[in-house]
């Protein structure tokens, strides 16, 4: 995990001012983040904070209204085909749902954007893929179909279909809340591995002990704002705001 | 006068089926490429382009085929333009299958989960990419039993050509039956000769859906 002189010199993503309505309900209201390579960032807050909202604005999946968003040094330009592919090449994304398409095997879903966008020969496509499956644990899956693969397995083929695209951070959003409960936690050890690798992270999640043990910083949404933000033992153990203390205890409860 | 075998029937309305065959592939070709240029200007939200081909689909759906074939005959002869039977039909068998064609494919695109979008669009794959590699053949699964029964529609429905002139299978046997007064041998001919056009079509398609689906 980072140290905070990391965390300083280089910002992997950077958001000023982010703003975002869906007609006249504003979700984010004014968002300023700095992301610092290897980072690992843990976004909690109620279902409607704008916490999704936020985490779908770094690929540019959700456009907004205000503000500005960097990725390594690459502008968010809405409208602008070409900064949008350099951009999505840099950060990936895992889904609640999986997303894996069902009409490609294990290998081809983890090949099919390297040998497209970055034209990785078929060759070291297929070299690459047996490697990042190996990574999560599914080497011998590489020719079976999505729906032969429980949930977890599909989430850990989504995970090594990102990072085939070599992404600078990784965006999570609720990775785990489609799961049983017993997949969960192969899906988990993928990610803090990843965090252990040095992966930047950002990423929406239910699982609070998982933010406690793996995050360097804990963001807090509530009604649009970054409420409150820190290190996790502050954020659990020291919280400062009513709304933090309220969310938190509502979880234990 | 003049007897008429069975055989001589049989011949002169499979001769006349070839233009059956003409006026469904151009049909089948014209249609699916002006359908396929509608659905991606909707798709890649061209301006204008949806109320556009809201429009069109309307008009041509909502009016009948053999209206169609009137006004591309004789409508386009009052603006002076003077059309063969030939033009008029493939030119109104074409408006009106690509707007059932863009239709049904629009409805097949919108069937596909839009987390597949997402996540190829999060790949960094462009528009181009997206439809052909991960939505198409989603899409096209979904497409293939209901584009192969509207075709069947479409090779029944060059039947109409007749009133303008255009020879082909029905006319033929309408100027057959005045030639041999034997209308219900002549058109049994034609109703078998409609379904062997048909039924291959239909059987193919279902062999179609089995591979589609088998394959991974």
């Amino acid at each position: 995990m980072a140290s905070a002189e990391m965390s300083a010199s280089k910002s992997i993503v950077s958001i000023k001012g982010l703003k975002k309505r869906f007609g006249a309900n504003e979700v984010l209201k004014g968002i300023d983040l700095e992301v610092g390579a290897g980072e690992v960032i843990a976004i909690i807050g109620k279902s409607g904070s704008g916490k999704s909202t936020l985490l779908r604005c770094v690929n540019g999946l959700e456009v907004f209204d205000q503000g500005t968003l960097h990725v390594d040094g690459l502008p968010l330009v809405h409208g602008s085909k070409a900064a949008m592919r350099a951009l999505r090449q840099r950060v990936g994304m895992i889904f609640q749902s999986f997303n894996l398409f069902p009409h490609l095997s294990v290998g081809k879903n983890v090949m099919l954007a390297p040998s497209l966008v970055k034209k990785t020969a078929a060759a070291s496509g297929a070299e690459q893929a047996q490697r990042l499956l190996a990574r999560v644990g599914l080497a011998e899956k590489f020719d079976a179909s999505p729906d032969e693969l429980s949930g977890g397995q599909q989430q850990r083929v989504a995970i090594a279909r990102a990072l085939a695209m070599e992404p600078a951070v990784l965006l999570c959003d609720e990775i785990t809340s489609a799961l049983d409960p017993e997949l969960v936690g192969e899906v988990l050890r993928v990610v803090e591995s990843l965090a252990v690798d040095g992966m930047t992270l950002l990423m929406v999640t239910h699982e609070m002990s998982f933010a406690r043990k793996v995050s360097d910083r804990v963001v807090f949404m509530h009604a649009g704002r970054i409420h409150e933000i820190g290190p996790p033992q502050q954020i659990f153990g020291a919280p400062q705001t009513a709304e933090l203390r309220q969310f938190l205890s509502a979880l234990d409860g | 006068m003049v007897d008429f075998s069975i055989w001589d029937i049989f011949r002169n309305l499979l001769l006349a089926a070839r233009w059956t065959i003409a006026l469904s592939l151009i049909a089948f070709v014209g249609g699916g490429l002006v359908g396929l240029a509608l659905l991606v200007a909707r798709i890649a939200r061209w301006p204008g382009a949806e109320p556009l081909a809201r429009g069109y689909v309307q008009l041509f759906q909502g009016t009948p085929l053999l209206m169609q074939l009137f006004l591309a005959y004789f409508g386009l002869g009052l603006f002076g333009i003077n059309v063969s039977p030939w033009v008029a039909a493939s030119l109104a068998l074409t408006l009106y299958s690509s707007a059932f064609l863009t239709e049904i494919w629009r409805g097949s695109v919108a069937s596909v989960a839009k987390g597949q979008w997402e996540a190829s669009a999060a790949l960094a794959l462009s528009l181009g990419e997206q439809l052909r590699h991960v939505i198409g053949p989603q899409a096209l699964r979904v497409a293939v039993p209901p584009t192969v029964g509207f075709l069947v529609q479409v090779v029944k429905g060059t039947a109409l050509a007749s009133v303008i002139g255009f020879i082909e299978l029905t006319k033929a046997g309408t100027m057959i039956t005045n030639a041999t007064f034997r209308p219900f041998t002549v058109y049994a001919c034609l109703a078998l000769m409609y379904f062997a056009l048909c039924y291959p079509i239909s059987a193919w398609s279902k062999s179609l859906e089995r591979k589609l689906h088998g394959q991974r």
